[in-house]
Order: structure tokens, then C-alpha cells, then sequence
């Protein structure tokens, strides 16, 4: 469960005072299938950096697992990032001189997971997102849609509590888009708490909770499931 | 996070770059390479030099008279030196003079030198074939003598010569010992030397004077009493101490010593300052690194990289460059040392010191210029990085 109360972002450009984010709130439940929806300049990416615990709100109080991490330091942040949150970027954010298995061990080296244990368990998540026979290849050597499936094994493979993805298709054709949200549905039917940030409506009704943002101030939240 | 998986991501990294990298090390290889080079030739030539003075005689003293009319010095008085308080366990006066000699018909010039039994002892001399002087010769002059390899060569045109009878000033004398040939090589040689009895030598070269004598320590502790106890002997004898000047191999090593450690340490110096240029290459070449991998930074930041991390990540990578670059200086260092010491003919080779001291300089280097460039690193905020194109 996650909950922000109240956050506020403010950033300084030039003389101009910019609220990117003005005093949200919000609550996520676990097993939730939720979007963030909102055009650009609305303050979804810095709520995004927010959730994904890049950066720290000016004010307000963000609780992960029930504890406010407002006061963390950057490593203990990092920590947070490395053990509570899967990511999932636009630009899949692959390391390109990396296999795609090395790059699903990463974040489990980051952990101290012993060698032997992190291989299997990097192996299983490339497995689960169907890439069995690829696990060998570098970054470019795959297509964007199978770059996005590494990316989303490496956020697998630490059984985070919270998978964000930022624009998960952003960067790729419809086919492999189907192939992605596919893949988040199932996911969530494992019982993964998924966060999707986009300004595609398409994308946002793939979700069961659609929370539109802007100017700083969520202006609407509706849950699909209550209505059907 | 594992050590060993830090030094395989590090090594990683350096392959991905690699001729970056090999120019990068370059600095650290010629580095190393000088160091090692120039301290283990300096290193091997002192010891060359110090082991042929350590065969001159280290427990040594040599005293020359300025004006030897004045001193009136007999052999028994030298003799009286020689006893445990004194620690001086054998003397010997010398007279010499250079002098024609003849053998059947040829002649040539060498040393003629007087000495008593005990100076072959002192000055560590080996007789090879026949014997070496004895008192009897130098109480009854008998005429006879021992002499170097060149002199038999140059006489005889070989060496098998003890019998055989020459003509040294005027006055025909027998054969009797032939000294080790010493070789060109040393300093001070003896093979054109011809060494008589010293009484047999006052009455050839018509002088009774002492003017040198050679003093042996009982062992090298008592080099420095026995120095003393013959200042003491030459003080009661001869008016001032001017008029004498006493050498001991202890000290020509010692400030030979001295001259070697400094130019050592001036080279060493010199070289030393080419790693640190290196050090400054590397601490380069890891910034450019930097900005490059910002985005990398941010991507390990953001799936859970701690500031650690990052930091030992491009520290280890700039230990792993200089240590490397520091080995393969020291290869090629061995090598041209091995080259060098084979063309001076004399053995060098990199001491345990040496390669420990240029390796440990090298990772140092590594050390202190990955320093900024990791801290750098590992400052960078995730979503900067992230964000960075």
C-alpha cells in the first residue's frame, strides 16, 4: 500500500515559481492495476519520481508500507528503489554493454543476492516474460518490445512491491505495445501492485483505476471496476 | 556488493574501451618502466661495484706516509700493532716502484712491490700455483718473487713460470708463486704487479723509508678500533697528523653508498614524476568516463545502486587500469633490465622492493586521481542522470 498526502513540488526557473506537483493526494491499494494520466507539463513525471522514490516531495508526507520515507537519505532511498520498486521506462533503460540476463542480475547484485541464486532467479523472470532463448544477447541486439520485456524481467526479478512503468510503450509499434500491456495484465493477475504513467488514453483504459492529473492537482479518479 | 563482481565489472568496462585504455595505462606502463629500470640498473651497478671493493679487502686500512724521510716506523714496531686489544690481526709495510723487468729477451715495465707474508692475507690476494711469501724470504732478502698473470704473459707468453728465473731491476731473481688473475675489469689490478720480500725490495730500490703500510681488522666489527689503535701508534711517531692520511675501504664503500642512494633517489625521482603524469591521464580519462556513463549512473542509481557503489565501481576501475598498467611496466622493465645487465656484464635483476615499491607507487597513483572522478560519480542525483542525453 502506498499513500502520498498532500505532496508538493516546487521548482525554481528563473523567477518563475513552477508547482509541478500542488498538493496531491492519493492512495494506492496493493493489488491495484492503476494509471496516471495527464498531458504533458502536468506533473506526471515529477509524481512519478515521486512514487518511484527518484526524488523527494518539498512537503507533504509520502508513506511506503505504512513509513514516511520524506527524511531518507539517498542511500537509503536507493534501497527502497532496489528492494520496494520495479521500474519500467520509456527508453527501457537497458545497460547496452550488458546481456539481458546481466542486466536482470543487476539489481539482485545491488542486493547481495549470492551468484548462483541470482542466476536462477534472473533466469526465471526473463523465462516469464518469454524470453528463454534470448537471455544471451545484448540490448541491440533485440527489438524495442523484447528490450521493454528485459526491462520488465529486471523489475520482476526482486519481487518489488510496486511496479512502476513511465510510458511503457512509448517507444514501440502497436504490435509489440499489445505484447507489453498483455504482459502488465499479467502481471497484475499474479497479484503485482502496477502503476502505469502515460498521456495515452488507449493505454490508461487498459487500467482498472484512471487517475487524470493536471496543472499539479489530480482532477479526477475513477476505479472501472466499481462501475462494472 | 562482491568485491570479485566489482572487478569484473571494472575490467568489463576497460575492455569496452580498449584502446582508450591501453593509452590511458601508457602513462602508468613508461612510468613503472623508468622507475623499475632506472633504480635496479642503479641498484645492480652499486652492488657490482661494491662487491669488487669488498675483494680489495673490506676489513682494510691503508696508511700513506707524505714525507716518509721523516718517519722512522721499523718493522717490529709495526709488528707490535697486531694484537687482540687493538683488533688488528695483521700488518704489513710496503715499498714500491715501478721498474723494467727481463725475461730471455723480453722486457716490459711493471709495479715492484715490497711486502711482507702477511699482505696477501690482507689484501684477500690467492697464490694459484706455487707459494706465496714467507718470513725467511723477508729476514734473509732471499730474491725471489711472486707475480701477476700479466706479467707472465707478457715475459713468458704463458703460465707455467715457477722456477723460471727474470731480471727485476738489474737484479735476477726466482719465481716462486703466481697470483689469480683478477681481470680487467677491477680496479687497481695486480696482474702486472711483482711482489718481493720487503727487505729484498729497501735494499733494491735503495730506500729504507717506510712510506705505506696495510693494516688488516680481525673482523669487520673492529675496522673502527683498529683505525683508532693505528692513529694512536702514528701519533706517539710521527710529529702531526698531517703528515700521514689513513684510508679505509669502509669509508670509500660508505661514500660510495651515499652517491648511489642519492642518485637513486634523483632518478627514481625524475621517473617518479612521469607515474604521476600518468596518475593525472588516468584521473582524465575516468572524468571523460564519467559524463559518458551519466546515464548509466543514473540507470544503476534508479534499480538500486548506493552511493558506495558507484563509487567503488570507478575506483576499482582506476585501480584496475593503473595496477595493470603498472604489471605490464614492470614486464617490459624485466626485460630491459635482463637486456641491460647482459650488455654491462653485470648481474641486475628487480628486486623484491623495487617491484613492490613501483606497484605500490602505481595503484597509489590510481588511488589518489580515481579519487574525484568516483566521487563525481557517485554524487550524480538519480534523475539527473536519468534524464541526461
Amino acid at each position: 500500500m502506498i499513500e502520498m498526502r498532500n505532496i508538493r513540488k516546487i521548482y525554481q526557473l528563473g523567477d518563475e515559481e513552477v508547482r509541478a506537483l500542488d498538493g496531491v493526494s492519493l492512495r494506492i491499494e496493493d493489488h491495484e492495476f492503476a494509471a496516471v494520466i495527464g498531458p504533458s507539463g502536468s506533473g506526471k513525471s515529477t509524481m512519478m519520481h515521486i512514487l518511484g522514490c527518484l526524488d523527494v516531495a518539498d512537503e507533504g508526507e509520502y508513506l511506503l508500507d505504512g513509513r514516511d520515507i520524506s527524511d531518507y537519505t539517498d542511500d537509503q532511498l536507493a534501497e527502497v528503489r532496489n528492494r520496494k520498486i520495479g521500474f519500467i521506462f520509456q527508453q527501457f533503460n537497458l545497460l547496452q554493454k550488458l546481456s539481458a540476463l546481466e542486466n536482470v542480475e543487476l539489481p539482485l547484485i545491488y542486493q547481495g543476492v549470492p551468484r548462483v541464486e541470482r542466476q536462477k532467479r534472473a533466469h526465471d523472470a526473463l523465462e516469464l516474460v518469454g524470453l528463454g532463448d534470448r537471455m544471451n544477447h545484448r540490448p541491440n541486439q533485440l527489438s524495442g518490445g523484447q528490450q521493454q520485456r528485459v526491462a520488465i524481467a529486471r523489475a520482476l526479478a526482486t519481487k518489488p512491491e510496486l511496479i512502476l512503468a513511465d510510458e511503457p510503450t512509448g517507444n514501440l509499434d502497436s504490435h509489440s505495445s499489445a505484447e507489453i500491456i498483455g504482459l502488465l495484465h499479467r502481471l497484475h493477475e499474479q497479484g503485482n501492485t502496477i502503476v502505469v504513467i502515460t498521456h495515452d488514453n488507449d493505454i490508461a483504459e487498459e487500467a482498472e483505476r484512471i487517475i487524470r492529473i493536471r496543472d499539479g492537482r489530480i482532477v479526477s479518479d475513477e476505479r472501472k471496476g466499481a462501475s462494472a | 556488493m562482491m568485491l570479485s563482481q566489482s572487478i569484473r565489472m571494472a575490467f568489463k568496462a576497460i575492455g569496452a574501451n580498449k584502446s582508450r585504455s591501453f593509452l590511458t595505462m601508457l602513462g602508468i606502463i613508461i612510468g613503472v618502466l623508468a622507475v623499475s629500470t632506472l633504480i635496479s640498473v642503479v641498484q645492480g651497478a652499486t652492488g657490482s661495484i661494491t662487491s669488487q671493493l669488498q675483494g680489495l679487502g673490506s676489513n682494510m686500512l691503508m696508511v700513506n706516509f707524505r714525507n716518509s724521510g721523516n718517519v722512522e716506523i721499523t718493522q717490529s714496531d709495526l709488528q707490535s700493532l697486531v694484537s687482540p686489544s687493538t683488533g688488528i690481526s695483521a700488518v704489513s709495510p710496503t715499498v714500491t716502484s715501478q721498474g723494467t723487468v727481463r725475461s730471455a729477451g723480453k722486457s716490459m715495465t711493471a709495479t715492484v712491490t715490497g711486502v711482507n707474508k702477511d699482505y696477501f692475507g690482507i689484501r684477500s690476494l690467492t697464490v694459484t700455483t706455487g707459494r706465496s711469501l714467507q718470513a725467511a724470504d723477508d729476514l734473509y732478502r732471499t730474491p725471489v718473487a711472486v707475480i701477476g698473470t700479466g706479467v707472465a704473459d707478457t715475459l713468458f707468453g704463458q703460465r707455467n713460470v715457477v722456477g723460471s728465473t727474470i731480471v727485476v731491476m738489474g737484479r735476477e731473481m726466482t719465481i716462486v708463486g703466481l697470483l689469480k688473475e683478477e681481470g680487467t675489469s677491477q680496479f687497481n689490478t695486480n696482474d702486472n704487479t711483482i711482489f718481493i720480500p720487503y727487505q729484498t725490495a729497501q735494499r733494491l730500490l735503495k730506500n729504507t723509508y717506510l712510506s705505506s703500510f696495510y693494516v688488516a681488522s680481525a673482523s669487520s666489527d673492529t675496522v673502527a678500533l683498529a683505525k683508532t689503535s693505528v692513529e694512536a701508534f702514528l701519533d706517539e711517531r710521527v710529529h702531526s697528523s698531517d703528515n700521514y692520511s689513513i684510508f679505509s675501504m669502509n669509508d670509500i664503500l660508505s661514500a660510495l653508498g651515499s652517491v648511489t642512494s642519492l642518485l637513486s633517489l634523483l632518478l627514481g625521482g625524475i621517473a617518479g614524476i612521469s607515474l604521476l603524469v600518468g596518475g593525472i591521464g588516468i584521473m582524465n580519462i575516468m572524468l571523460v568516463s564519467v559524463t559518458e556513463r551519466t546515464r548509466e549512473i543514473g540507470i544503476r542509481k534508479a534499480i538500486g545502486a548506493k552511493r558506495r557503489s558507484i563509487l567503488s565501481q570507478f575506483m576499482i576501475e582506476a585501480l584496475v587500469i593503473s595496477l595493470v598498467g603498472g604489471l605490464i611496466g614492470l614486464g617490459i622493465s624485466w626485460l630491459g633490465v635482463t637486456i641491460i645487465g647482459s650488455l654491462m656484464g653485470i648481474s641486475i635483476g628487480i628486486t623484491f622492493g623495487v617491484a613492490s615499491l613501483s606497484l605500490g607507487f602505481s595503484a597509489g597513483v590510481g588511488l589518489v586521481f580515481g579519487i574525484y572522478p568516483a566521487a563525481k560519480a557517485s554524487k550524480l542525483a538519480p534523475i539527473d542522470a536519468l534524464r541526461y542525453e
